[in-house]
């Protein structure tokens, strides 16, 4: 990937983002609100002070998470819609090891939850890339699916099982131990942050610098030519659906052990989809996925104290996320349709055109 | 010869910035045959689409019979005389042969289309030009070679004086190539100019008056075909000396590399696309597949590089059966393989040239021990393969994709060549390639052959066969259906083998 490009991609998302903001303001003012006033305490409902700001951050982590779960899957082709599951699946997987594994030093204790997360959701994410690599069971039916299987049996487990004395369906809360301690105090920001940073850079690292992520994008990119260099695109697909799942899974156990110290039923307010949006923002690159994050973290907190202080409806906002969408992914969108519509140029004597396609019959 | 035909003036025509005609002057005379003569991209196929209103020209002007004329659509360039055999051919596949060519000027009787007076009208044409079609066939059960009649029937009926041909022999075996030009003799006789574009020498040898050849979007020169030689020709596209026919110097045969015996491929239709195939080849030896695509090569290739399994048959490498091995194991064991789909299986477009040209050994002690891209050294063996193999590529950073035809092909050659292979399978190495690039892949198949490798050679140019190859065979229906040395056979015997009218 060149620099040049980078920054143009770059570029665009930020140019779409601006327009979403500019068309979301004449959107406030049609329906009768200041438009000053909405993004002035948006603005400061995201970034006014340190405590927002925690709170912005603290909505941005989990999106980090399924943001970047979806762009691993989308580096070997495939399109994890399943991130919500996976999610829920990762939450409980660190709620019963916080809960049921005792006397463990606090980092300790910590990283087991994260690892029963991570497996939890690697597992969940693993049914479907197997049935994918094995069988061609298209990734998008089946990892839906398994959001509702999913999210349902997590439900069941909870009521039936692991539910603490009262009304709401919840565990008891986790000891100290395996709660990730916090980075500003009196916030709900934790060091979980920095697990997110640390997810992004090992992705990275991955996809640039080891064989496993040449083979992965190499299946992504041009599965026959995968095949002719002897890769095992099936074995590639199965792991990069395993990563994705347990990236997916770290979600939830950020949410658990940093934010609300118990799992409960419904927790997510679909953190697993927004996470294709966010993947969508930063085209599937590892170090986008920070800012897209960072964002659609900031449109949920803000958005949360426009409605709270200046009135205003937060739908307003989820708008405004969609018009981001729209706009990102508009372009990709114009790009396959000129595509399609091109004229063969110059042609080789055999009719191809100077892609290599065959252009007669 | 009277007034020219055709006289375009400065024609100048910028995509971007850069000029794909820069103000080229061209003219042709009445009733011969010209040939429009470049490589890819030099520029033949815009000067072409600017004269049929395909194309909006930035400057000059065209002359039609000393007129000046302004073409802004392809219906102006018809109106205007000018009829254009497109190499894609645009026909509707459904309908008959009649319903094509009458599309658009067909008689009526009330609202209703007169089939009958059709027909007639076709039947007159192509009898007048003696281009034999069956009016009542549908397009697509045809021949190409037929379908090719169709198109330029249906541009003669729209009595065009001035014929196009955009690469009409590309898709053609030799047996209709030799069809054609007593086809386009026949109209030269009854008094049409034709415009012929291509790339091949040879061609144009044989059907052309004059030649103007085209480079980087300049015209070079116009001469008479009589008074020139290919080798002439091809300095003038190339702008350099250019080695048309490389010395194939003595090598002794050596032992056995590979053997197919018995080899069946069933294709999706549950056809046999291999129907019993048994080759050898030696060490030092290069053997010549020839035969029209389609015929059972793309089966053959992908089977020896074990992207393909047999449904029977053997596969031998040396001593060692590779039949059930998989494409990472075949290629472990010294097979470098050229596909002929460069852009599916040899490439992947958006890495850079660097990582392609580490395609395949992406794992292992060479460029990634434990598992760990280094960096350093497979940018170094990238600098040293593009600057041996001549890749002209802005840096190896830059995406595949982004290179030229003839360079992504090096890329790949030198890739597969370069890992001491013992033996080389090379499907269609020269399609699309330049002429001084294909010089260049012949000498290094040579130098595989004489270094004492095998080389398997597809391809569907039989000039290239014939020079490389010690043996040939030729593939027809998924048979071999000839083999023997190369000295053997004369161009017209392999013509009508590929056409499946052998002996």
């Amino acid at each position: 990937m060149s620099g040049k490009k980078l920054f143009i991609d770059f570029a665009y998302s930020l140019g779409a983002v601006f327009f979403a903001l500019l068309l979301g303001g004449v959107l406030i003012h049609l329906s009768g609100y200041d438009v000053r006033e909405a993004y002035l305490s948006f603005f400061d409902g995201a970034f006014g002070n340190v405590y927002n700001l925690a709170n912005t951050l603290m909505m941005t982590i989990p999106l980090i998470f399924t943001g970047l779960a979806v762009a691993v899957g989308f580096q070997a082709g495939l399109f994890n819609v399943g991130g919500e599951g996976q999610l829920y699946l990762g939450a409980l997987a660190s709620a019963l090891a916080a809960l049921f594994v005792r006397g463990l030093p606090p980092v300790l204790h910590i990283a087991l939850a994260l690892a029963a997360g991570a497996l939890a959701g690697g597992l969940w994410a693993l049914v479907p890339g197997y049935l994918k690599a094995r069988t061609g069971a298209h990734e998008v039916i089946t990892t839906i699916m398994f959001n509702y299987v999913g999210i349902l049996l997590v439900a069941f487990l909870v009521k039936e099982y692991f539910k603490e004395p009262g009304r709401a369906d919840q565990t008891s809360m986790i000891p100290a131990s395996a709660r990730i301690p916090e980075l500003i105090p009196d916030s709900r920001l934790t060091w979980a942050l920095f697990l997110g940073m640390l997810a992004i850079l090992a992705v990275d690292y991955l996809l640039k610098n080891t064989s496993l992520g040449y083979e992965i994008q190499a299946v992504g990119q041009n599965l026959p030519a995968a095949e002719y260099a002897g890769i095992d695109a099936r074995a590639r697909m199965t792991v990069s659906m395993l990563l994705s799942g347990m990236i997916a899974g770290l979600a939830g156990s950020t949410m658990v052990l940093g934010v609300l110290h118990r799992f409960i039923n419904n927790f997510s307010p679909g953190y697993g989809y927004t996470g294709i949006a966010v993947a969508v923002l930063a085209r599937n690159k590892p170090w986008g996925i920070l800012p897209a994050a960072l964002l659609f973290g900031a449109l949920q907190s803000g958005g949360m104290s426009m409605q709270l202080f200046a009135r205003i409806p937060m739908d307003l906002m989820t708008l405004v996320q969609g018009l981001v969408i729209l706009l990102v992914a508009a372009p990709a969108l114009l790009e396959i349709l000129a595509a399609s519509r091109r004229r063969p140029k110059e042609v080789t004597p055999d009719g191809r055109d100077p892609d290599g396609h065959l252009q007669h019959q | 010869m009277g007034t020219d035909a055709l006289r375009m003036r400065g024609i100048t025509k910028r995509f971007g910035r850069i000029p794909a005609n820069d103000a080229v002057d061209f003219t042709v005379a009445k009733g011969e045959i010209h040939c429009l003569l470049g490589e890819n991209g030099a520029g033949k196929t815009t000067l072409m689409k600017v004269l049929f209103g395909l194309h909006k020209k930035d400057a000059g002007e065209i002359l039609l019979d000393g007129r000046p004329v302004e073409i802004s659509s392809p219906g102006d360039a018809i109106a205007g005389g000018i009829g254009m055999v497109h190499q894609h051919f645009m026909l509707v596949g459904r309908l008959t042969v009649t319903e094509n060519i009458i599309a658009g000027r067909e008689p009526r009787s009330g609202f209703l289309l007169d089939y009958r007076r059709a027909r007639e009208m076709v039947r007159e044409i192509s009898g007048r030009y003696g281009l034999k079609v069956d009016p009542d066939a549908r397009v697509e059960e045809i021949s190409v070679g037929q379908q090719q009649r169709v198109e330029i029937l249906k541009a003669l009926l729209r009595e065009a004086e001035l014929l196009i041909f955009d690469e009409p022999t590309a898709v053609l075996t030799p047996p209709e190539v030799q069809e054609l030009f007593g086809v386009m003799r026949r109209l030269k006789a009854s008094g049409k100019t034709m415009i012929f574009i291509t790339h091949k020498l040879k061609e144009t040898m044989e059907i052309s008056d004059r030649v103007t050849i085209l480079r980087d979007g300049r015209k070079v020169a116009t001469v008479e075909t009589a008074r020139t030689t290919p080798a002439r020709l091809a300095e003038m596209m190339v702008g350099r000396e250019v080695e048309l026919r490389v010395a194939r110097p003595e090598v002794t045969r050596g032992e056995r590399i590979l053997a197919l015996k018995d080899l069946r491929v069933k294709g999706a239709d549950g056809r046999y696309r291999l129907n019993g195939v048994n080759l050898e080849i030696h060490r030092g030896e290069i053997l010549g597949i020839a035969g029209v695509e389609g015929n059972g090569q793309l089966e053959l290739e992908e089977v020896v590089a074990g992207l393909l399994k047999p449904a029977q048959g053997r596969v031998w490498l040396g001593a060692e059966e590779i039949t059930a091995l998989d494409p990472g194991a075949i290629r472990a064991r010294g097979v470098a393989y050229i596909p002929s789909d460069r852009l599916r299986r040899g490439l992947i477009g958006s890495f850079s040239a660097a990582r392609n040209l580490i395609l395949g050994s992406q794992r292992g002690r060479a460029f990634a021990p434990g598992g760990i891209l280094r960096h350093r050294r497979i940018e170094e063996e990238a600098r040293r393969l593009v600057a041996d193999f001549d890749i002209r590529a802005a840096s190896v950073h830059e995406p595949a994709a982004a290179l030229s035809g003839g360079n992504q092909q090096k890329v790949v050659i030198a890739r597969e060549l370069s890992r001491r292979p013992e033996l080389v399978v090379a499907a269609q190495p020269t399609r699309g390639v330049d002429v001084g690039a294909v010089e260049y892949i012949h000498r290094q198949l040579l130098k595989m052959r004489g270094e004492g490798k095998g080389v398997l050679l597809i391809s569907a140019e039989l000039d290239e066969l014939r020079a490389l190859s010690d043996r040939i065979a030729v593939l027809y229906e998924g048979r071999i259906v000839a083999e023997g040395p190369s000295g053997g056979f004369t161009e017209q015997e392999l013509g009508l083998l590929m056409a499946g009218e052998g002996k």
